[in-house]
């Protein structure tokens, strides 16, 4: 016999009467411990006070001191249809970690509203955490519809006023129910009072909702928690988040961009080995190959696999005794991952109360926001709208958890392509003619000069420029521009964050080659990406005696968009051009360029005389 | 999956956590149901393994078919077994007719801190659940205790998305429960299905059985005709009788039970 179960929390504003809502919901089910109704009227009259419901679940007693609730409990009900574990979360804005704990482990919500009082900061607020937590099913409880002599159109006005909010937002409340906790109104059975609500009551209401179903059919994720050796099995241990895994299957393990087969699944007091196990369930499997993986890998089939990045966009709720800053260290822990990230930039703080962004890049302590994350390494991670379970992280400040976000890629690249190698067996050649060699006869070293900044900026213009003036004092030099190199070697590719990237990766990797073969290389592309100069700098160093500079060309926007030589930013603004570079996609300016040219504000003369200064004291071999 | 594979799912995601967070770990062993019910999924969880010692707290008051039973089982599973015990106290008198609180903090809080300290824990794994009492259904899965194993309830850690809280400053430890989510009647069906040994005090004879160990003074058995595994499922779907009711020591005061657990108590 498996009945059904479902967990549902209630939120909203302090004192709108979510514990009273609760407490009237067990004593009208009739799922009341014996007992528990003499005890509570005790511990009111000892406190000389009417009897109070909420101290069913304000078990704590500085709750039941201040008549508030601290900390959200949870509690099972047993109803007719099904179980129930009733979650109370807190409603005071000092205990919103407390209702985020409460809340997250919900698959139904309740947000309760003072239908005297209406919509308040926390019933926004909450409202907002909700959609960041992904709880979809949600109901509106008015309460108090006692005070307000359970008319219908005060309910109207406060149904119409939260509606409209949650819509804002991309919520839709499933129900919106008039009760009164205080007086049992409309709760298990429709009250004739309010004879003029159609709807289900409460009970019923939440009744109608069914129990979310595990994400079996979504691609494989599961998050290894560990590597056991206790005995002469080898296990991987970790839970399944989504999909399916079998027997058999070939697995890619990510970041580590490993792949075995699964020799069998492995369980204690099983009565059969598993050929096969699903989401939800926590596994061990043995490989057929031994190779290395360890805790914090995210394991997938090879056909649907994560995305692969350093840098990703978030939206969090923040829950730290200190605000988050733009350049603040944190500990990013991603499924069972963790590694330390860097607050790029904060791009947005949002007031809940009405949705407007705030001019400040601090987020305080309760606040959201959207910002940018950057780890100095690749880790595997999902978007949260494609995978709710792998798409969400939280950051640790210190000891303590201090915050919560999902996961966007939104004008940011999966670099998987990019950085997965599929050549293997190679033997490079032995060269004889040497890059020192090269440079004696050349007069000066090969070398790249890579050129960023925002369209605009003058990088082409300046580029041919110093190839001109180099060319002529004798030095074997050579221009790689976007416009020419897309026209042949890089044909194939578009402008999305995935082919820019790719189309970065393959100028990066062509200039080490010209430089290797003596040549001073000048790149002239936007490259917005921080990740993609830094792997063209690396893509020097497989060479010896190759140097990369990155030349930062700055101009502000304004600047750049008063110039428009291309008429992209015209047609960027009217929406003609999608994740065009400072208009609709992000523009990362370098941290420590070797090389700061202010376009702006000098003539080109003026900055083409600073790079071929550089150029000289850097390149430029001495008289021995 | 069904109801019961869910919940072992999410202990064994615990257990899984705190053996890769935490240095040196152990774990309470208190001889009744849920304990051995959380042993159980522990050799689930590491594959008919228990990777860390046991402690058990010896209040030299308990009921002697829970020692005998300890030792069999201990030696059958091939435990790692720690029994502490506070001499000083016992030597000192220490009994409930000092007052339940008193003795319980003396004898198992204090005991346990001993415990600790000696074999430097950092993290102690028990086997308490949500729906057994109110401050334990505000509980935390990942619960810090600070220097002097005390328990901050007004401010508790976040804990969400399966993200535990595990790092802390040295001198404090964790408490880690993984059954926090289980009800009383979950794990007796999990006793059924996986045909877990429990001791028999459990099991009604003349009329009662024992539905919650502890010490003998202050534990009383209930009314009960339920003398299996099977019986004791029906009666607990259909009673509204706190599981706690016999044990003395909740009963002292509105907050007794709350004072206890500030403490340090499990």
């Amino acid at each position: 016999m498996t009945r059904e179960s479902n967990s549902i929390v209630f939120v909203g504003h302090v004192d709108h009467g979510k514990s009273t809502l609760i407490g009237r919901i067990f004593n009208d089910t009739g799922m009341l411990p014996t007992g528990k109704v003499d005890a509570i009227r005790a511990t009111c009259e000892r406190r000389g006070m009417p009897f109070e419901w909420a101290f069913l679940m304000d078990a704590l007693q500085a709750e039941r001191d201040q008549g508030v609730t601290i900390d959200a409990a949870h509690i099972r009900l047993r109803t007719k249809r099904r179980d129930y574990l009733i979650i109370d979360a807190p409603g005071h804005k000092e205990f919103l970690k407390n209702m985020v704990t409460g809340a997250a482990g919900a698959e139904v919500a309740v947000l309760v509203i003072d239908a005297n009082e209406g919509v308040r900061e926390q019933s926004r607020r909450h409202g907002y955490l909700l959609r960041l937590l992904g709880i979809k099913s949600i109901a509106v409880a008015i309460n108090k519809m006692d005070l307000v002599d359970y008319g219908a159109e005060r309910f109207g006005e406060v149904a119409k006023e939260i509606r409209s909010y949650l819509a804002s937002i991309d919520v839709k409340p499933t129900y919106i129910v008039p009760v009164s906790g205080n007086a049992g109104e409309n709760i298990v059975t429709a009250s004739p009072k309010m004879d003029w609500y159609q709807g289900p009551n409460l009970m019923d209401a939440l009744d109608r909702f069914t129990a979310t179903a595990p994400a079996r059919d979504l691609p494989l994720r599961m998050a290894l928690q560990d590597v056991y050796k206790f005995d002469a099995r080898r296990i991987f241990a970790g839970r399944i988040e989504t999909g399916q895994l079998r027997v058999g299957d070939t697995v890619l393990f990510s970041p580590a961009n490993r792949k075995a087969r699964v020799a069998s699944l492995e369980s204690w007091n099983t009565p059969v080995p598993k050929s096969v196990a699903e989401a939800g369930e926590s596994v061990g499997f043995i490989l057929e190959d031994q190779i290395f993986a360890e805790r914090g890998e995210l394991v997938s089939h090879a056909t649907h696999p994560p995305v692969e990045t350093n840098v990703f966009r978030a939206h969090v709720f923040w829950l730290g005794r200190e605000p988050l800053e733009a350049g603040k260290e944190y500990k990013l822990r991603l499924n069972t991952a963790e590694l330390p990230v860097r607050v790029q930039a904060v791009e947005k703080v949002i007031d809940t109360h009405d949705l407007s962004p705030q001019k400040t890049d601090r987020v305080e302590r309760n606040g959201v926001a959207e910002i940018v994350l950057r780890a100095n390494k690749i880790f595997a991670v999902d978007e949260f709208t494609n995978n709710s379970q792998t798409g969400r992280f939280v950051l640790v400040d210190g000891y303590d958890i201090a915050g919560g976000g999902i996961v966007s890629m939104r004008g940011y690249p999966d670099q998987r392509r990019i950085i997965e190698v599929k050549s293997t067996n190679i033997s490079a050649v032995e060269y004889q003619v040497t890059p020192e060699r090269r440079a004696e006869r050349n007069g000066h070293c090969g070398g790249v000069l890579w050129f960023t900044g925002l369209s605009g900026a003058g990088k082409s213009t300046l580029a041919v420029e110093v190839e001109q003036k180099l060319f002529r004092k004798g030095y074997h030099v050579y221009v790689l521009d976007g416009d020419n190199v897309r026209r042949g070697l890089n044909a194939n590719l578009g402008f999305s964050p995935e082919d820019r990237a790719e189309n970065i990766r393959r100028v990066g990797e062509v200039a080490a080659l010209f430089a290797h073969a003596g040549f001073i290389v000048i790149t002239a592309f936007i490259s917005p990406y921080r990740s993609d100069r830094d792997r063209a700098r690396g893509a020097t160093r497989d060479f010896d005696n190759i140097d990369f500079h990155e030349v930062y060309i700055e101009a502000d926007l304004e600047t750049c968009e008063t110039r428009d030589p291309k008429g992209l930013y015209k047609r960027a603004r009217r929406g003609d051009i999608k994740e065009f570079t400072g208009i609709s996609a992000p523009y990362e300016a370098p941290e420590s360029p070797e090389l700061l040219v202010s376009s702006g504000e000098a003539d080109i003369d003026a900055c083409t005389d600073k790079i071929l200064e550089y150029i000289e004291q850097h390149f430029t071999l001495k008289a021995v | 999956m069904d109801h019961l594979d869910r919940l072992e799912s999410q202990s064994i995601y615990i257990f899984r956590e705190a053996f890769n967070k935490i240095e040196h770990l152990t774990m309470l062993w208190s001889i009744g149901k849920d304990s051995n019910a959380m042993l159980w999924l522990a050799r689930k969880a590491f594959f008919g393994h228990v990777p860390f010692p046991v402690v058990h707290i010896d209040t030299s008051y308990k009921l002697p078919e829970m020692i005998e039973f300890r030792d069999r089982m201990a030696k059958e599973w091939g435990l790692k077994m720690i029994v502490g015990q506070n001499k000083e106290a016992l030597a000192a008198g220490m009994n409930h007719t000092k007052g339940r609180v008193t003795c319980c903090t003396a004898l198992k809080t204090d005991g346990l801190k001993a415990v600790v300290a000696e074999q430097g824990f950092t993290g102690i794994i028990a086997g308490i659940r949500r729906d057994e009492e109110g401050t334990r259904s505000k509980e935390r899965v990942f619960s810090p205790r600070g220097e002097g194993a005390e328990w901050d309830f007004r401010d508790q850690p976040p804990e969400f998305w399966d993200q535990f809280k595990t790092d802390m400053p040295p001198g404090t430890h964790l408490r880690i429960h993984p059954i926090l989510h289980w009800t009383e009647v979950d794990i007796w069906r999990y006793i059924r299905r996986e045909n877990i040994p429990v001791v028999d005090l459990y099991f009604a004879k003349n009329g009662k059985r024992y539905r919650s160990l502890g010490c003998a003074p202050c534990t009383s058995p209930v009314e009960s005709s339920a003398s299996n595994v099977e019986e004791i499922i029906a009666e607990l779907e259909d009673t509204r009788v706190p599981e706690r009711a016999g044990r003395a020591q909740d009963q002292e005061a509105e907050d007794a039970f709350e004072r206890l657990r500030v403490d340090g108590y499990m």
